[in-house]
């Protein structure tokens, strides 16, 4: 693994008697898409606002490139923010928002018309040039901010729920536009979202946040096939959370529970009732009242049994994946 | 609803055109000292050609123009830092700094100017401290200069500077300077880029309802100023009291008015276009 671009120690910021964010130590390394996942209170943006320096951690420390960047202002972090808000200036139009950052920096005015075209382009608001943010919509609005971040290359680009304030239909365009756009310009996004399946789809890597901590750390497929805790399998997907003889605790995906008409000889295999049914195109969940009194929900991906059906569920003796807490 | 409309129409009507009439019907006559009212009704422009000749007027409307300006730009430069310190307080302690600033309204204007005489006259209170901390032997005093009506200006005004001011300053959303900051603005750079452009709606109606007031300011410059300093609406006092010239006083306050109709419009204008852009 190559050098981490952001390395954080130990950092901990207290408001009050409240620790925000608490002892969270993660390595970051370039090109990575990673996304800091959880609930809203759970430090997320505390943690991002850390980074980007608009506040001042009470422990630990903030490494940038190797460098460490804890009290430095961030008018001088190499690092931009894409705000939940926008924050786009609305005494400027498109171009001179986007163009901020580079007349800050002293970038001659040739070369920043260029770089702010380019910008434009590359978010498709090229013909908006002149618009004022007020008179453009939200998505626009949205790619108006991208673009201002964007056009000072910056070694590490924050983004704030950057999907939350677009209606459902964009928000999912907007995923792939933001993953290609991060590919293709080689950059690193740490993104905080409270949306799992946001996080899951975009990230090279993601974590989970709970009460100012970090509770597991990996790729998507590591966290939802083998998620740490309780928590975490609850948080994220659908999950049955069983316990097992020994008093320990397994989570079992749906999708790894098969419904039969009559008693399988799989591993597990219990009977029950089909309570409900919710159509999720590709597939039906099924929630199902066992004989014993658990409800289990189990995934079917045709339309072979129907509400008020006596099934049989069955699992593999390695479906469930056993839990530390 | 037509009586809700015509009710403020009749007011204005009654209480401001029909005396605006007047005052213009006498300022078209001439002084007849002997009659009562001392005026000829006719329909003669020598008064405002006089205002336009005789130096002494010319001097005077300079003089107010430029006494309210510097008073203008002392109560801006003094009202945006308090405006701005206001605003980003505290949220529950902002009430009582704004109560402070209001505070002094709840006196008259005329007996604050009489303090101001009280504090700043030879051997007042000021005299009396220096003395007594040993600054100053024989201080002296600046009542009766331009000093103190600059002084007396900024004092009675600057709460018209600060309320419009702290209007704008507390809507704007903390969250551009963050991004301004990010974008690598320095805070300096941040201030002058962000913070002083969304608040201009605010300097521009908080310096208008400063300057207007001020030029034709009658009470400060009579109270705090000396004889040499010569502002319109202490000439207007002069010709109306003193001299008992009517018409002529009625020219000069007809040439305020007209004066301060393109401050006043500008105002106006832009008090609708802030509003426009609330909506």
């Amino acid at each position: 693994m190559s050098d981490p671009i952001v390395r954080l120690e130990g950092l901990t910021k207290r408001f009050g008697a409240v620790a925000a964010v608490d002892g969270v130590d993660l390595d970051v390394v370039g090109g990575e898409l990673f996304a800091l996942l959880g609930g809203s209170g759970c430090g997320k943006t505390t943690l991002l606002r850390l980074l980007a320096g608009f506040e001042t951690p009470d422990a630990g420390r903030i490494l940038i490139d190797g460098k460490d960047m804890t009290g430095v202002p961030p008018h001088l972090r190499p690092v931009n923010m894409m705000f939940q808000s926008y924050a786009l200036f609305p005494h400027m139009n498109v171009a001179e928002n986007v163009g901020y950052g580079l007349r800050r920096e002293g970038v001659a005015k040739s070369e920043a018309a260029v770089r702010v075209a380019d910008a434009l382009t590359q978010v498709q608001l090229t013909d908006f040039a002149q618009r004022r943010p007020a008179q453009l919509s939200g998505g626009q609005r949205q790619r108006v901010a991208l673009a201002r971040a964007l056009v000072k290359r910056p070694r590490l680009l924050l983004l704030d729920e950057p999907l939350a304030a677009l209606d459902r239909k964009l928000r999912e365009g907007t995923r792939f536009e933001l993953v290609r756009l991060q590919e293709e310009l080689g950059l690193t996004f740490i993104m905080v979202t409270h949306d799992q399946e946001e996080a899951m789809s975009m990230a090279t890597r993601l974590a989970v946040m709970e009460a100012g901590r970090i509770v597991q750390t990996g790729s998507p497929r590591e966290v939802y096939e083998r998620p740490a805790s309780r928590f975490i399998a609850d948080f994220i997907g659908h999950a049955n959370i069983l316990k097992v003889p020994g008093g320990r605790w397994i989570a079992l995906r749906p999708e790894k529970i098969a419904l039969f008409a009559a008693r399988p000889d799989t591993a597990h295999a219990f009977a029950g009732r089909i309570v409900d049914i919710a159509y999720e195109g590709s597939r039906s969940l099924c929630r199902v009242a066992l004989d014993d009194g658990r409800t289990i929900l189990a995934s079917m991906s045709d339309d072979a049994f129907h509400r008020g059906q006596n099934v049989w569920l069955g699992w593999a003796a390695d479906a469930g994946h056993p839990l530390e807490a | 609803m037509r009586a809700v409309i015509a009710l403020p129409l009749v007011w204005l009507g009654i209480f401001f055109l029909l005396p605006f009439v007047l005052v213009l019907a006498i300022a078209l006559g001439t002084n007849a000292p002997d009659s009562v009212p001392p005026v000829a009704l006719g329909l003669s422009f020598a008064n405002f050609k006089l205002l336009f000749t005789d130096d002494l007027y010319l001097a005077a409307w300079l003089i107010s123009l430029r006494i309210a300006a510097t008073s203008t730009l002392v109560a801006l430069l003094l009202g945006y830092p308090m405006a701005y310190a206001i605003a980003r307080a505290a949220p529950a302690r902002r009430p009582l700094l704004l109560m402070l600033v209001v505070l002094p309204f709840w006196t008259s204007v005329l007996i604050r100017i009489y303090a101001w005489m009280g504090l700043l006259a030879r051997n007042g209170l000021l005299d009396q401290f220096l003395r007594w901390t040993g600054l100053a032997e024989n201080p002296g005093t600046i009542i009766g200069t331009e000093w103190a009506i600059h002084l007396g200006i900024v004092y009675a005004y600057l709460p018209f500077m600060v309320l419009p001011l702290y209007a704008t300053l507390e809507k704007l959303d903390t969250g551009l300077l963050e991004a301004a900051a990010d974008l690598g603005a320095r805070p300096l750079a941040a201030f002058l880029t962000v913070t002083l452009p969304l608040s201009l709606p605010g300097i521009v109606a908080g310096c208008l309802l400063v300057f207007i007031p001020s030029v034709g300011e009658f009470v400060i410059p009579d109270l705090l100023g000396g004889t040499e300093t010569l502002m319109i609406g202490k000439v207007l006092w002069d010709e109306f009291f003193t001299n008992g010239d009517w018409p002529l006083a009625s020219a000069v306050a007809i040439c305020l008015l007209v004066l301060l109709l393109g401050p006043l419009a500008l105002f106006q204008r832009q008090q609708a276009r802030s509003l426009e852009r609330r909506r």
